[in-house]
């Protein structure tokens, strides 16, 4: 019987992989991708790279503009994402199971978190440029809405995992919603709301990159600019300015959610 | 004796289908310690809940200490809250805080939005608060967070909030169901000698049928929403333990001994 069950979740298994693989293999044929291709095109990538894409002592003049690019892109971060978090906050109690004031204002909120959550932050940027043009701002307002629906989520679901029992308790002695929210919800789920926050501007200065490119600011606009002079080398030097402050930041945030625990 | 609290024909219906209440009606008197007892489902939280308006009842008439529950306003509401403490299974402690502050939390009720958001006390309220914790032989834990205690000394916390209410009432929705022998005794004996020397009425769901013969004035059996009985201890038959969990209490593996002095009272 035994046998027989765990024989079943087996075979459950190699089907659902050999699903995969089926999947694979079909959108392979469609759209005329060659893994040999691919692969044998990998040499050819790594020679370019090696011998156009790295930094060289001229590219280091341009590197105080880079700086100043880069610490644009990082306040831009850094900001969309803890406005964000205010406003995902307030939204997340009015959509939480256990915080919500009324069911018409907790589907609202869930649908604008997931409105401004599937619309990926590259479409905001475009969106947004047709009414604030290329400026930083627009590439401020795309993080930020974005940020804002995924935080909003993130913190719904923080909240609804803390759980009912201690707000249940504090309704029962009278306490005022906002007694409530400030006594007991935010204690128990601050830490993680601040790990959300942390893991939103990480993710920020990814995407910032990109925004960049298309809004025309911060990281992602010199980076285009190099690229297209075909100045591979202060452009390479832009990518290892990203790589080392990405890791920076992981660095401070991990210190501080450890901190937090 | 006066009339504390009043049921007349409450019933509560969940959604379309569901009835958890129907038609109850019991009072209890100001300083009795009632158990409701019954099985999984039949209606104990609930009718609890309903006391202190966590739940609506559908129809009928709720009146605690003169007012009509069910047809106050917000602002009385928040009164008729301070009015009534509550303790629960899981102790719903805000865990990540200190003892103290959630004893302190008990006080909410009384505060405006933004002092209780703020968490501002008075100097009385916390004296009264340590006074409580001291009582409840919290002394040594007054400063560790919450997570950091055992069960018992969790739902100790959870009776000190509720004591620093200053409330008429304490109910009690299965204060010892997560604990052990020991806790449970030494939580029950704390509930009755609250009942006793401040004469705050309690009212306590349980499980434990032995308990509830040991400890309680009054009895309320429920099931399916209804009440069975309701009764002294002492005439709680084998025919109402039937009545109330549907099987014979020797099946039941409950252990039903009448101590002496449940017998003897009144
Ligand atoms: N929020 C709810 N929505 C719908 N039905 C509910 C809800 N809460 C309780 N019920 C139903 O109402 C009935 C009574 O539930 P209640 O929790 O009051 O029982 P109980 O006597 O406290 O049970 P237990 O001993 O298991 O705690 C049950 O049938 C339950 O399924
Ligand atoms: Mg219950």
């Amino acid at each position: 019987m035994k046998q027989h069950f765990l024989m079943k979740k087996r075979l459950s298994f190699l089907g659902f992989l050999l699903v995969l693989v089926g999947i694979a293999c079909a959108a392979m044929t469609m759209t005329q991708f060659s893994i040999a291709n691919s692969f044998s095109s990998i040499p050819k990538a790594m020679i370019w790279g090696c011998s156009n894409f790295y930094p060289t002592a001229d590219s280091f003049t341009n590197f105080p503009d880079i700086m100043l690019k880069l610490q644009e892109t990082l306040l831009i971060s850094i900001a969309s994402a803890s406005v964000a978090a205010i406003f995902a906050f307030v939204f997340a109690l009015l959509g939480s199971q256990v915080t919500k004031i009324n069911n018409t204002l907790a589907a609202f909120s869930r649908f604008i978190a997931n409105v401004f959550r599937n619309i990926d932050v590259s479409i905001w940027a475009l969106v947004l440029l047709f009414s604030f043009g290329q400026s930083s701002l627009t590439g401020y307002f795309a993080l930020f809405v974005a940020s804002f629906g995924f935080l909003t989520r993130a913190f719904m679901e923080t909240i609804d995992e803390v759980g009912s029992g201690a707000i249940e308790a504090l309704r029962a002695t009278g306490a005022h919603r906002f007694s409530i929210i400030f006594q007991a919800v935010l204690p128990m789920s601050m830490s993680q709301l601040i790990s959300w926050v942390l893991f939103m501007i990480e993710t920020n200065i990814r995407a910032a990159t990109l925004v960049g490119i298309l809004t025309g600011s911060g990281i992602g606009f010199i980076f285009d600019l190099y690229y297209k002079r075909m100045d591979y080398h202060s452009a390479s030097l832009v990518v290892l300015a990203i790589v080392v402050s990405i890791l920076v930041i992981e660095q401070i945030s991990n210190y501080v959610r450890r901190a937090m625990l | 004796m006066t009339t504390l609290l009043q049921f007349k024909k409450v019933s509560k219906q969940y959604g379309s289908s569901t009835v958890a209440l129907s038609d109850v009606n019991f009072s209890v008197n100001e300083g009795e310690l009632v158990s409701i007892i019954g099985p999984s489902g039949a209606g104990k939280s609930t009718l609890l809940r309903c006391i202190n308006r966590l739940i609506d009842a559908t129809s009928g008439e709720i009146i605690f200490d003169g007012m009509d529950v069910l047809s106050i306003g917000r602002r009385n509401l928040k009164k008729l809250r301070t009015k009534i403490g509550m303790i629960f299974q899981n102790y719903n402690l805000v865990e990540r805080l200190s003892v103290f502050e959630n004893v302190l939390h008990g006080r909410l009720g009384y505060k405006t939005a933004l002092v209780g958001a703020l968490g501002f006390y008075h100097e009385e309220e916390k004296a009264r608060a340590l006074e409580i914790l001291k009582s409840l032989g919290l002394e040594e834990q007054i400063y560790k967070r919450c997570d950091q205690l055992s069960g018992g000394q969790k739902q100790r916390v959870g009776i000190a909030r509720a004591l620093v209410q200053e409330p008429r009432v304490l109910l009690a929705d299965e204060p010892i169901a997560s604990l052990d022998p020991s806790s449970s005794k030494v939580i029950m004996d704390h509930l009755k000698n609250i009942c006793e020397t401040f004469g705050i009425t309690v009212l306590v769901n349980l499980h434990q049928l032995d308990v509830a013969l040991n400890y309680s004035d009054r009895i309320i059996g429920i099931s399916s929403g209804r009440v069975v009985f309701d009764g002294m201890p002492s005439a709680l038959t084998h025919d109402a333990i039937r009545q109330i969990y549907g099987s014979d209490p020797d099946g039941l593996n409950l252990n039903v001994e009448r101590p002496k002095e449940v017998a003897q009272k009144r």
